[in-house]
């Protein structure tokens, strides 16, 4: 039997004689799933959007000009048919598209009646109704500027939810949740039993052993992996069979991109059992150094779009923030690797950095 | 392999502005327990953390069983036994289930792991307790478990950081007779203590204050060179200049 597998036995037989914590980790996932049925009502800003214009005139252009102006829109562009936008969809660059038919400043004057489409992305339902009401809002004023406030209202808008037509609230929670779990298991279990080998000395005796710190840390780190990756099933499991979830994509991209959060949250975990001297300064560090952010800044109850600046550049380097973006994509949208493949680079160079940072920080043998 | 067991050469370790260890040389011989004294602070644990290649030296050298502490650390630490000043096996893990993983950490193959384990544990006469939690056993039981877990992988030097520490005088007693039998079989011993008492049974001893080595020898040289009729005097003295007379 090599030392690795020594120390992974070592490892496992620590996770599974603690009765307690183990009932604690395995059971946390069901629990959280069925307990997270609430929807956080959400504002948001800078939707990126684009106006599908078959035949711009004067009424598209003065449209697609206070798209440009109001905050609450970012204007991705002006195209001339729909399917142009498809891959943007997919991706999660483009959240909401505004549907103009043929001639529509001719057929306004003429007095017709016409039906303007809005397609919205509605993965995330909370985000997708809000950006809903803001469309409504702004081509109710449009209208009013083309044909005057005193007609009966000629303009008719036809909705439609893309990815999550029914506002399912379990898909809001459900990838979050993920995070969240893993970010426990795998972050703050990691951190709690570094630290506890630390203040009762037998990290001393692993590091005056002839063992290399990668191995020291493999060992620990692996049967973390192993429940980690137990609890995602849990979640998703759960989720399918109690709340309906779907799962569009491929189960295996959904699985890389657990495996690939798991390990970046290790390296997390790691990195602060380098620095805590004991179990207790550990756990609340992971509370409140990983769990919080990847709570209030990965997407997860408040939509990237609507934190202040300074506060969106801190979420993009917490890993829950590309983490959410993938599992989304995947189940929600039935999204592919070709269509995350920039969130899965980020998420594995996030992973690769900081287990290695956390090896070597280990490997600065503790006076 | 012949040659002195440890040799220190200018061993020195600066924590920023602290001198923790200042350009300390001594040599240790094959199968000698050597006692290595000072007050709490005085630099001895830095010390043994240098020796034991955990911690590299800010300035000079050592050699620990012929490997080099700053070039080969690794290889220093395949050929020690190390028993820290916490008792830290597991304490979740049944005796046998410790001796197994320390067994492979040290590359020993199962047959010799068990082979090992009987030996030792009959030497500590606590073969019937191979499959309880280290949790169970008493405090007196699980510090001989740490030695013989030390001694496992039969390493050419053990350092043993306050091994006594908190047991009763029997276990004490019972411990030294341990340490003796470990060296007449040929492992070098370097053992640090803070009872006095102790240091007397050490072959030669090393009295550290404020980093340096203020006094070296057998028991009987180092007491004769300060005219001291005991142990506890010269220490006294060292550690605290104006205390005695």
């Amino acid at each position: 039997m090599s030392a690795l597998a020594g120390l992974v036995r070592k490892e496992t037989r620590h996770l599974l004689r603690d009765r307690q914590t183990l009932a604690i980790l395995l059971l946390l996932p069901l629990v959280s799933v069925l307990l997270f049925g609430f929807a956080v009502r959400t504002d948001v800003r800078a939707i990126p959007v684009a106006i599908v214009d078959p035949s711009p005139d004067a009424a598209s252009r003065a449209l697609a000009a206070q798209v440009a102006q109001s905050p609450q829109f970012r204007l991705r562009g002006v195209v001339r048919s729909e399917q142009a936008l498809e891959r943007d969809f997919r991706a999660g660059t483009l959240r909401q598209a505004i549907v103009l038919p043929e001639g529509t400043a001719r057929r306004l004057a003429r007095g017709d009646r016409i039906v303007i489409g809005v397609i919205t992305d509605a993965a995330d339902p909370n985000t997708g109704r809000v950006m809903g009401g803001h469309v409504a809002a702004m081509l109710a004023r449009w209208e009013a500027d083309q044909v005057g406030p005193s007609g009966v209202p000629r303009v008719t808008m036809l909705t439609r939810m893309r990815f999550n037509p029914t506002l399912e609230s379990v898909n809001l929670f459900v990838p979050g949740l993920i995070a969240l779990v893993l970010t426990i298991v795998a972050a703050m279990m990691t951190a709690i039993s570094i630290t506890r080998e630390k203040e009762r000395g037998t990290m001393e005796l692993l590091l005056a052993s002839p063992l290399r710190p990668a191995t020291v840390v493999l060992g620990k780190v692996t049967p973390y992996v192993v429940l980690g990756m137990a609890n995602a099933l849990t979640v998703l499991l759960a989720a399918r069979l109690v709340f309906g979830m779907p799962l569009r994509g491929h189960p295996g991209l959904l699985l890389v991109a657990a495996l690939l959060y798991v390990i970046a949250s290790l390296g997390l975990g790691i990195l602060i059992s380098t620095r805590a001297e004991t179990e207790r300064t550990a756990i609340m560090a992971a509370l409140a150094g990983l769990l919080l952010p990847t709570l209030m800044l990965s997407g997860f109850i408040f939509p990237l779009e609507a934190l202040p600046a300074p506060l969106r550049a801190v979420a993009q380097v917490i890993p829950a923030r590309w983490f959410l973006v993938i599992v989304r994509g995947v189940m929600v949208k039935g999204a592919t690797l070709a269509d995350l493949h920039r969130e899965v680079a980020v998420l594995a160079t996030m992973a690769i950095a900081l287990l290695g940072i956390g090896i070597r920080r280990l490997a600065i043998r503790l006076p | 392999m012949t040659g002195p067991a440890i040799v220190a050469d200018g061993l020195t370790r600066r924590f920023g502005a602290f001198t923790a260890v200042d350009a300390v040389s001594f040599a240790v011989g094959r199968g000698e327990v050597f006692g290595f004294l000072g007050a709490n602070g005085a630099g001895k644990t830095t010390a043994i953390r240098m020796l034991i290649g955990l911690l590299p030296p800010t300035a000079g050298e050592a050699t620990v069983a012929g490997a080099s502490i700053t070039s080969d650390p690794e290889g220093v630490r395949r050929r020690i036994g190390y028993m820290s000043q916490r008792f830290s096996l597991y304490d979740d893990l049944t005796v046998r289930e410790n001796v197994a993983l320390f067994g492979t950490i040290y590359g020993l193959r199962p047959a010799a792991i068990d082979a090992r384990r009987e030996i030792l544990l009959g030497r500590i006469g606590l073969a019937h307790a191979r499959d309880a939690l280290v949790r169970q056993l008493p405090l007196g039981w699980k510090q001989q478990l740490a030695l013989m877990v030390a001694l496992l992988h039969e390493p050419e030097v053990v350092f043993l950081d306050e091994p006594t520490g908190g047991v009763d005088p029997i276990t004490r007693r019972r411990f030294w007779e341990l340490i003796y039998a470990t060296a007449a079989s040929g492992t070098t011993v370097l053992v640090t203590t803070h009872y006095l008492d102790e240091a007397e049974y050490c072959d030669r001893l090393s009295i550290m204050v404020d980093g340096r080595i203020a006094a070296i020898g057998t028991p009987g040289e180092v007491r004769a060179t300060w005219g001291a009729a005991t142990l506890d005097e010269v220490f006294l003295r060292l550690t605290r200049p104006g205390a005695a007379a």
